[in-house]
């Protein structure tokens, strides 16, 4: 393995430019152009990641070709671009031949893969350069021997960058790995060699539960990517997840653009990444650059890369992971804190163009730019293990936008969060001059996002950002588990948002029906007026979606032109001033002792509020007389699964006695595996859908 | 109709208005069309040298300015405070007797009512009505101290004008918590008024059954005459006919006679294991032919559902059954809505409180009838930003006439400031020509105590005079309202619009006071001509006089308190305007 010459500008020939502006940031940025430039790209991704290449392309006048299939084909990736190709199918944009003849088709010089999908596809990178196609990241070579975790680590080991203890052999007998992982002692990791993102991975505590989280890993690992191939490596336990992001051009040159730490993960999947990584000392910051540098060097790296390393806390090591040949989710950190547009470096790169900046150029930037961080705002129910979920996006409002404050999102309101595809509605960063600012911007920008339809894991971001050890910088893998106590209290609610959620409900009654003036303001109604009294009763909805099943009842009185008495659970607020422009669905209430301003959104019986930096959702309980109209049954007895799914597997047979929680069916959605547990106990009196079915949403299964 | 009217005639001004020579329309056509456009843009106005003397604008405000009423109510005077405690006391009076009435029937027979899972009928029709809109309660204090020994308040039956769906309804709710929701003759009475305000303003009607029918020991007074229990039923198959929907939610018994009202409904729904419809009860069948039947198994809400077809809805509960009404008039489709009369106008703009306190009235009227009541003060106190378009100010002063809006609706005022003289008649005469061209609605404020009498009178032909305004109030065919404020008595009634010349509404201030003539001048005309002595003649006929006398037996359509008037008059004329309108034909006026 040759070890290219790692200094920050060693490499760079001057005799190719007027000496003049030799070295010069300005010259090297502006004198990228190249005897083939990119004039057209064909955008092989979707959602968020899709736009944000689409929006630096069409920066630097590139055209941009999108593709859709069936469910996207109103995705705003799609409507983003003029030149759109239908690729059909759900699965399509893992059609690699289709996409390279959809480019060739529409005249795409290159192809940009995103992250996902077909980036780290090594056949499709190198069918990309045999149709003569630039494909936008790195050599097929590189990704190909990144790819297999197995070769990725002796190449690393080989130079010199630690890697795990671990099995990453052939021997796929259960029996063997067994005895593997107790050579490395437990707890262990098992995860698939092919694997990435969290999917095919387990964490077997003990020998004991070894073998089930392996059969667990390996039918994960078939249904995502086909190959269920297990490596077994040990298991840190309180680890951070740092990772340097670098770029290397086709010149030898190789820089890192800082790391990232993105420690905070649920389901093996980050949700908050940060740059720079917190109390890490700055030898070590050094030493995983120049680490990270040299496994990117070791596989003749090009274009943007990730090496991510797993550090320990307690003894400051830290061991290669593995290596992302693609622009990450969280480049915008990288982004944020360097002050420079990866996409557009990795068009310079495929172009044969030089790095930009040289290394010690990046390192003032980020010593200027202080602290950035992001969250990523997805559809999921943080309550129910961060299940993810679907459906319309009923009202959409983002923070303040500026320099500091970036949303990139896939999808603006009114868009479908499609269960085809991975559940992320957007991403926000924040930069500021030093961590707790950027925590503090951060927080307040959560609280500014409002999203209405899906659950979304906005509440659970704020209360990271309020846990004190997140503050303080003590973040690591487990932070979620470790402080699941603050983070998953429920938060009391107050009376005035009762009000406020029974006073939207009457407007919206009120307005759903008549256009404006056909309700009549007038209100004295004579000596016998039949008080227009209206009782609410609104259960809040908890994350794991029972919702409390008395409710609180609140009572709404009119007593004049847009006055009321509001009484909630045997609290009176009189003579509340309330109006409600149902444009910006703005509820506005003077009661007595303060003003509220709520965003009230509802759709049928659900219904969502936004006050005062939180989200509020309840469910409007239907009276007795619905259910005995509708012949509902007592739900308690039957298991509906709580997403559009696709049934992987029945565990329990028909007449079979089952416990209380005991696994039922497991089902498969946005391409996570679910296990669906009993409510009770009892006996298995009929399985309606069985293994393979797709059961039409909401029935779901029984 | 109207709105279109209004509509064509402001685009017409406006088209004028450029040209400069809008003086001409007068100011209320002036308002009309700046009321549209506000300001005119710089390019349309003349430049100086084109401008010409006789077409200087108009300002919009100056034309106002010439409308609004003034004030002359010193609210720190004996004579208003004076009159103001009496009146207060009449209305606390008036309010604790409808507040007795609205509980309904007997603690103990709503307690019952209650444990059957029932709603009461105000609560029922809470929860037919849209929320946030009111529901217009017509005559509250019918059958009040009609029947010696029997207290049925409210006629033991409901009715009123409600929002449903966004259409306006008319509600006929009974009361079984009142003698078992039995139509006494003030019932049927009261029914068949609420049909025929239906009929005249094409309002859907809703009727929630919970009767035990006809009252049998009054049978005499409710059965057999034209006007009364089977009336109900015709008027079901002419409104039917004339595509007024017939709606019925049977939450209760309906028997004999009653079984007729869900029967001849367009579209019936019935609460299960509590509505019954039959011809004959349990009892009766097992006396007329011997076989055993439960009333469910007889007319029960499942059986008249999935057998015998009478229903056409099962609803499981009371709020159940009012949500499927509110379905059936949601599908009644747009014609009965109103929404595309008056709906398309594009006058959509906030009406203009008046400029006083209306709770001021009650000062201003006082409670006896000797002194004279201020009319342009009452008017003040109910239309929109209290600006009157008054026309004829200046001849025949007893009876002041104009135009002014009420809750954005045009209206023409006919309201007496005095003795009705020949000229005041014709002057009212001409002004109901005018509204009738012009399809306004008339409103007619009433405290009159006749046509003035005596030789000078009768020589300048008060006789045929008067019967000009009564041949022209007969005749209009606009909808007409009336407010009984003061005195309504003699022929002034006639002219005046009372109930005999078919007002849409009437309504009764608590001060009212209704007759041939005062109780005093009664009293005397019978000593005049010397009949024997009527011991307690006088008293008994100003306890007959009395509004709360009146609207016990429907001689109105409600009692209502003065401070309501404007927003009561704007429901009404939401009500009338999707009502048909014939065409004006007057007969011969006397010249």
């Amino acid at each position: 393995m040759i070890l290219k010459n790692l200094g920050p500008s060693a490499t760079r020939p001057n005799n190719l430019v007027n000496p003049r502006y030799a070295g010069s940031a300005w010259l090297r940025r502006y004198s990228s152009s190249t005897s083939r430039p990119l004039t057209s790209i064909l955008i092989a991704n979707r959602g968020e990641i899709a736009l944000r290449v689409g929006r630096t392309a069409s920066q630097y006048g590139i055209k941009c070709t999108t593709i859709y299939t069936d469910p996207d084909a109103k995705s705003q990736h799609a409507l983003s671009s003029p030149f759109s190709i239908n690729l059909g199918d759900t699965s399509a944009y893992l059609d690699g031949e289709r996409i390279i003849r959809a480019a060739k088709d529409n005249g795409c010089l290159g192809i940009h893969p995103g992250y996902g999908f077909l980036s780290e596809n090594s056949t499709f990178a190198r069918k990309c350069v045999e149709a003569g196609l630039v494909f936008i990241g790195p050599p097929w070579e590189a990704i190909e021997a990144m790819g297999n975790k197995s070769r990725s680590k002796e190449i690393m080991t080989d130079a010199g960058v630690p890697c795990i203890p671990g099995y990453h052999g052939v021997n796929q007998d259960p029996a063997f790995l067994k005895q593997e992982a107790e050579k490395i002692g437990f707890p262990v990791l098992i995860k698939a060699v092919k694997g990435g993102g969290g999917k095919g991975m387990r964490i077997a505590m003990t020998a004991g539960e070894f073998d089930s989280q392996l059969v667990s890993a390996k039918s994960e690992a078939r249904s995502s990517f086909g190959d269920d191939v297990m490596l077994v490596e040990k298991y840190i336990t309180t680890p951070r997840h740092v990772e340097v992001q670098v770029f290397a051009d086709q010149y030898g040159n190789c820089v890192a653009l800082g790391e990232r730490d993105c420690s905070i993960q649920r389901r093996h999947q980050k949700i908050i990444e940060e740059s720079p990584a917190p109390n890490l000392d700055e030898t070590v910051r050094q030493d995983l650059w120049g680490k990270a540098r040299a496994a990117a060097l070791a596989v003749g790296y090009e274009g943007a890369g990730t090496v991510e390393f797993i550090f320990d806390n307690e003894t400051g090591e830290f061991f290669f992971m593995e290596m992302n040949t693609r622009l990450q989710v969280e480049h915008p950190v990288t982004e944020m804190v360097t002050g420079e547009d990866l996409v557009r470096w990795q068009i310079i790169i495929a172009e044969g163009g030089r790095l930009p900046l040289d290394q010690q150029e990046i390192e003032s930037r980020i010593a200027d730019r202080g602290h950035a961080i992001e969250a990523r705002i997805y559809a999921e129910n943080p309550d129910m293990d961060f299940v993810p979920d679907s459906g319309r996006l009923l009202h959409m409002q983002l923070p303040r936008i500026s320099d500091t404050v970036r949303v990139d999102a896939g999808f603006v309101a009114g868009d479908e969060v499609s269960s085809h595809y991975d559940p992320m509605i957007a991403k926000l960063i924040v930069q500021g001059p030093d961590r707790e600012t950027a925590i503090r911007k951060l927080n307040t920008a959560l609280n500014e996002y409002e999203i209405a339809g899906p659950i979304t894991n906005v509440e659970f971001l704020k209360k990271v950002c309020r846990v004190p050890a997140f503050i303080a910088g003590q973040v690591e893998t487990g932070f979620i588990k470790k402080w699941a106590e603050d983070l998953f209290r429920p938060e009391e609610i107050q009376p005035e948002v009762f009000a406020q959620a029974a006073l939207g409900a009457f407007f919206s009654e009120v307005l759903g029906r008549c256009d404006g003036d056909e309700v009549f303001p007038g209100t004295k109604n004579g000596f016998s007026s039949v008080s227009n009294e209206r009782s609410f009763v609104l259960a809040p909805i908890r994350g794991d979606n029972i919702s409390e099943s008395a409710g609180i009842s609140v009572d709404v009185v009119q007593t004049g032109h847009g006055l009321f008495t509001v009484s909630v659970n045997g609290q009176t607020f009189e003579s509340i001033s309330s109006q409600y422009d149902a444009g910006n669905r703005r509820l506005t209430s003077y009661f007595l002792h303060t003003r509220l301003e709520t965003r009230f959104v509802r759709e049928e019986g659900d219904v969502t509020l936004f006050q005062q930096g939180h989200q509020y959702r309840f469910r409007c309980l239907t009276p007795r007389w619905v259910e005995k109209a509708l012949g509902i049954k007592d739900s308690a007895h039957s298991v509906v699964a709580p997403m559009p799914c696709k049934i992987l597997r029945v565990e329990v047979e028909q007449g079979q006695q089952v416990k209380k929680e005991q696994v039922l069916v497991v089902i498969e959605s946005m391409k996570m595996e679910t296990s669906i547990r009993s409510p009770q106990d009892g006996i298995v009196s009929k399985i309606v859908h069985q293994q393979g079915v797709k059961p039409p949403f909401p029935r779901g299964t029984q | 109709m109207l709105s279109m009217y209004l509509v064509k005639y402001a685009i017409d001004v406006h088209r004028q208005s450029y040209s400069l020579t809008a003086p001409q329309y007068g100011f209320y056509a002036m308002k009309s069309c700046l009321r549209i456009s506000p300001t005119l843009p710089n390019s349309l106005r003349p430049s100086l040298t084109l401008r010409r003397s006789i077409a200087t604008h108009t300002y919009s405000h100056h034309a106002k300015q010439l409308s609004i009423l003034p004030t002359n109510v010193d609210t720190s005077s004996s004579t208003f405070r004076d009159n103001a405690s009496k009146f207060n006391a009449l209305m606390s009076q008036m309010e604790d007797l409808h507040r007795k009435i609205k509980k309904g029937g007997t603690e103990k027979a709503r307690e019952k009512h209650l444990a059957k899972g029932k709603m009461l009928v105000r609560d029922r029709i809470t929860a037919l009505v849209d929320p946030g809109t009111p529901f217009l309660e017509l005559s509250a204090l019918a059958g009040h101290e009609m029947y010696p020994g029997e207290d049925v308040p409210a006629g033991g039956i409901v009715t009123g004008l409600g929002t449903v769906m966004g259409a306006q309804c008319m509600i006929v709710g009974n009361d079984s918590t009142v003698k078992g929701g039995t139509y006494y003759p003030i019932t049927v009475k009261k029914h068949l008024r609420a049909q025929a305000i239906a009929e005249e303003n094409r309002l859907p009607c809703i009727y929630l059954v919970d009767s035990g029918g006809a009252n049998l020991p009054h049978q005499a007074d409710v059965f057999p005459d034209r006007d009364h229990f089977g009336r109900i039923f015709y008027n079901q198959a002419r409104m039917s006919a004339a595509r007024i929907p017939q709606i019925s939610v049977i939450m209760g018994p309906c028997t004999a006679g009653g079984a007729y009202v869900p029967a001849m409904s367009d579209e019936s729904i019935i609460v299960e294991n509590q509505g019954t419809i039959f011809l004959a009860g349990p009892p009766l069948v097992k006396a007329a032919t011997g076989e055993v039947v439960t009333a469910e198994e007889l007319g029960g809400g499942r059986m008249h559902s999935e057998v015998s077809g009478v229903t056409d809805y099962l609803a499981v509960d009371d709020a159940h059954a009012l949500v499927l009404a509110r379905r059936c008039i949601q599908n009644l489709g747009v014609a009965v809505r109103g929404e595309g009369i008056e709906g398309t106008g594009r006058e959509k703009r906030e009406a203009k409180e008046p400029l006083y306190d209306a709770e001021e009235l009650g000062g201003i009227v006082g409670t006896s009838l000797r002194q004279q009541i201020p009319a342009r003060e009452i008017i003040a106190r109910i239309v929109d930003g209290s600006e009157f378009s008054e026309f004829k100010k200046e001849y025949g002063e007893t009876l002041v006439t104009g135009f002014a809006r009420i809750h954005n609706h045009p209206i023409g005022i006919l309201a007496n400031n005095g003795i009705l003289f020949s000229t005041s008649a014709l002057k009212g005469a001409h002004f109901i020509q005018l509204c009738t061209q012009r399809s306004i609605p008339l409103l007619f404020l009433q405290n009159i105590s006749g046509f003035m009498v005596g030789r000078e009178a009768e020589n300048t032909g008060i006789a045929k005079n008067g019967a000009k305004l009564v041949t022209a109030v007969a005749c209009a065919a606009v909808p007409k309202f009336t407010v009984l404020v003061g005195g309504s008595f003699g022929a002034g009634n006639y002219g005046m619009c009372g109930r005999a010349y078919g007002p849409r509404f009437l309504w009764s201030w608590p001060n009212a006071r209704v007759g041939v003539m005062g109780s005093e001048q009664l009293g005397s005309v019978m000593a005049a001509v010397g009949k024997g002595v009527d011991v307690g003649l006088t008293e008994r006929i100003e306890r007959e006089s009395a509004a709360v006398f009146g609207s016990a037996r429907l001689w109105d359509d409600g009692m209502i308190p003065p401070s309501h008037t404007r927003d009561v008059l704007g429901q009404a004329l939401r009500a009338a305007k999707v009502g048909v309108e014939r065409e004006t034909r007057f007969g011969v006026f006397r010249m």
